[in-house]
């Protein structure tokens, strides 16, 4: 097993990266992330394991990581702050490392508000900005979040981050972005684009502060699997801008009794092919939650197989 | 025609008609009547116990409260239609004061409808006296009040 | 200001089962200025439980009494001889005033008529939200005078997150997002650039976090 991460070494590279999501399931079987590990074998780089998103318990993204790495997939461990003080993700991420995970995506998490548990406590006792922070200093200069000396093997993990170019205020969303940067995160996730303008807008306010310099920008894109998702996404989803035309599109295909879903994979693949066109993008990821098997296709028909 | 400010309300009749008391505006009992002795004549229930304020607003939820304690079998106020109060908001707010003491009968699982809040036009009508029929009818089907021969 | 509620009366009168002879206490603090435990709201409130315990045919002696405040020892002594007298007091004050009441009288059941929630301001009449957390240690000369940790359902220090849109939080969009409202105030002031440092990790031991806290003045101690 190579002891550096797979999807730096693409990145470092300068190759256009892909990286996938798989969901862990709401129970404790193992066999479903193997199942979805086979779908998403060879067609990217690096695979994200979501961590209790939208606040609804599912197995452990540091559990279903290792289990995805048995299945020989490199995974993206995802910690959010949401369900753990500091003293257990600095424990976690011990352990994460001692069992070979090396990528790490840090996100603040969705508020218990969202998910099945709605009554727990939210823990936030950090952000995700200073997650990356910790996390740094726990990798470069050894110490724990007090201060104290990490004697030993440190935790070596390639740090990652989240960024939303739809949200609001736009014009300090850059400069968020920047903060990410500074705190640690080293590669960056962005939302769902569906908007390729303005994603556009915001990539050029990124190489303005000469960001896309520091870090790996990968644009987040998904195939709207029905008119019925698109317009949900649209309308239900916070950060989440769905222009008009891609609702138009996909209902042209039904009208045209022509395969929605095919008409998705497609947007997803035009998309794909304009954002790789825009300066300071370093790759793709590519969430089709619960629709794995729509990845190999997406990648195949954007040109990125067969990954190095 | 009997006025009173406090007191008992039990029996104010000797019949098996309700014992209800209203609390109206200065200017829907006066749109009915400018001669308020005249309302029995005009058909205004005898069983009514009629108390004037000078706005409906200024009903206090702790006077509907005591009326029922007191024995009132129904209560309800007689103000001005929403947009023609005289004080602008005065019926509005006496609106809201019903709601509240209705939520208050519900939680004890007392009728909501033992309480009501009539709207009237401050035009010459009868519908302060088609209030008090109303009620008296509603109350008549509920029954006398649960606190009653307690 | 403390603002409270009162609790729901099917609540209150659940824990007044059996008990016949109560003192509604009122607050002439917080709990009057939010309308929810003053002098008025006890009237209300012994009026409703003599209501129902007349309809269920159970006897009652409800006592009304207001005091200037229930956070002080020298206003809850007035009742140190009357106690003996009731087997419970209905505290109508915030929390506090139940567990100092509670603290003073050891042989009395003191029950809570209020669900205290927060400290908060009076946006307009009937209209009240929170402004301050208690955290302890307070930051708000660095997010312009605007308290994440109160306002920010994630208590980031590093905001916004990713849901907010158009000013609004996304886990509510009653809810204003403080830190569109922080990011305003600042540019505002021309101090954007106190946005640009990662903002540490705070110290929550002088919060609710780090237990039951107690300030002691030394130099105002007699």
């Amino acid at each position: 097993m190579s002891s550096e991460s797979n999807l730096k070494k693409v990145l470092t590279s300068g190759q256009f990266a892909v990286t996938a999501e798989l969901g862990p399931p709401k129970n404790a079987d193992a066999e479903v992330i193997r199942t979805k590990a086979k779908l998403l074998s060879d067609c990217a780089d690096a695979v994200n394991i979501t961590d209790c998103q939208t606040a609804i318990v599912r197995m452990s993204s540091i559990a279903s990581s290792v289990i995805l790495m048995q299945e020989g997939l490199e995974p993206v461990t995802q910690m959010t702050c949401r369900d753990r003080n500091r003293i257990a993700i600095q424990s976690d991420l011990l352990g994460a490392a001692a069992l070979g995970l090396k990528n790490l995506l840090c996100l603040t998490g969705d508020h218990q508000k969202f998910g099945n548990h709605p009554n727990s406590t939210g823990v936030f006792d950090m952000d995700s900005i200073q997650l990356l922070q910790m996390v740094r200093m726990m990798r470069d200069e050894k110490v724990f979040q007090c201060g104290e000396e990490i004697k030993g093997r440190e935790p070596d993990l390639f740090l990652g981050a989240a960024a939303n170019p739809f949200a609001d205020p736009f014009e300090f969303r850059a400069l968020r972005l920047a903060k990410k940067i500074a705190a640690g995160a080293q590669f960056i996730q962005t939302q769902l684009v569906y908007n390729v303008e303005k994603f556009a807008a915001w990539m050029k306010a990124v190489r303005d502060l000469g960001l896309h310099e520091k870090c790996y920008i990968l644009a987040g894109v998904t195939p709207p699997k029905s008119i019925g998702m698109a317009r949900y996404m649209k309308n239900n989803v916070p950060g989440m801008d769905v222009p008009d035309h891609v609702i138009a599109r996909l209902k042209g295909a039904k009208d045209a009794k022509k395969d929605v879903q095919e008409e998705g994979i497609n947007i997803c693949v035009n998309i794909i092919n304009m954002v790789k066109e825009i300066e300071g993008v370093a790759g793709v990821h590519i969430m089709a939650i619960e629709w794995e098997r729509a990845v190999p296709e997406i990648a195949k028909r954007a040109g990125l197989l067969p990954r190095p | 025609m009997n006025f009173c400010s406090q007191g008992n309300y039990d029996n104010m009749t000797n019949s098996n008609e309700p014992d209800i008391v209203a609390f109206c505006c200065h200017y829907t009992a006066y749109a009915c009547s400018q001669d308020l002795q005249n309302l029995p004549r005009l058909g205004f229930p005898e069983n009514v116990r009629l108390e004037i304020l000078p706005c409906s607003g200024r009903i206090s939820i702790i006077r509907l409260l005591k009326a029922f304690e007191q024995g009132a079998d129904g209560i309800y106020i007689a103000g001005c239609k929403d947009d023609t109060c005289h004080n602008v908001r005065g019926s509005r707010v006496a609106k809201k004061r019903v709601d509240y003491v209705k939520d208050v009968f519900g939680q004890l699982n007392i009728e909501p409808e033992r309480i009501e809040m009539f709207m009237i036009s401050r035009e010459p009508n009868r519908g302060f006296i088609e209030a008090a029929k109303e009620m008296t009818e509603r109350i008549k089907k509920l029954g006398p009040s649960p606190l009653k021969g307690k | 200001m403390i603002i409270g509620e009162r609790k729901p009366i099917r609540e209150i009168i659940g824990m007044l089962k059996g008990i016949k002879n109560i003192l509604i206490l009122g607050c002439g603090g917080c709990a009057t200025v939010c309308s929810a435990g003053g002098e008025k709201e006890v009237e209300i409130l012994a009026s409703i439980i003599r209501i129902d315990r007349k309809k269920k045919g159970e006897p009652v002696e409800t006592n009304e009494k207001t005091l200037a405040r229930q956070c002080d020892t020298e206003y809850l002594e007035e009742l140190k001889d009357e106690m003996d007298e009731y087997d419970a007091v209905l505290s109508m004050g915030c929390g506090v005033g139940v567990n100092f009441l509670a603290d003073m009288y050891p042989k009395t059941i003191i029950l809570p008529a209020l669900n205290t929630s927060f400290m908060g301001v009076s946006e307009e009449q009937g209209v009240w939200s929170e402004r301050c957390a208690g955290c302890g240690n307070c930051i708000l000369d660095k997010t312009g005078g605007l308290c994440p940790v109160a306002r920010c359902p994630k208590r980031l220090l590093n905001g916004p997150c990713g849901g907010s849109q158009n000013g609004r939080c996304e886990i509510n969009p009653d809810i204003a997002c403080v830190w569109q409202l922080i990011y305003d105030r600042l540019k505002g002031l021309n101090q954007l650039e106190k946005l640009q440092e990662v903002f540490p990790m705070k110290d929550w031991s002088s919060s609710l976090h780090g237990g039951p806290r107690k300030i002691v003045r030394e130099d105002l101690k007699l």
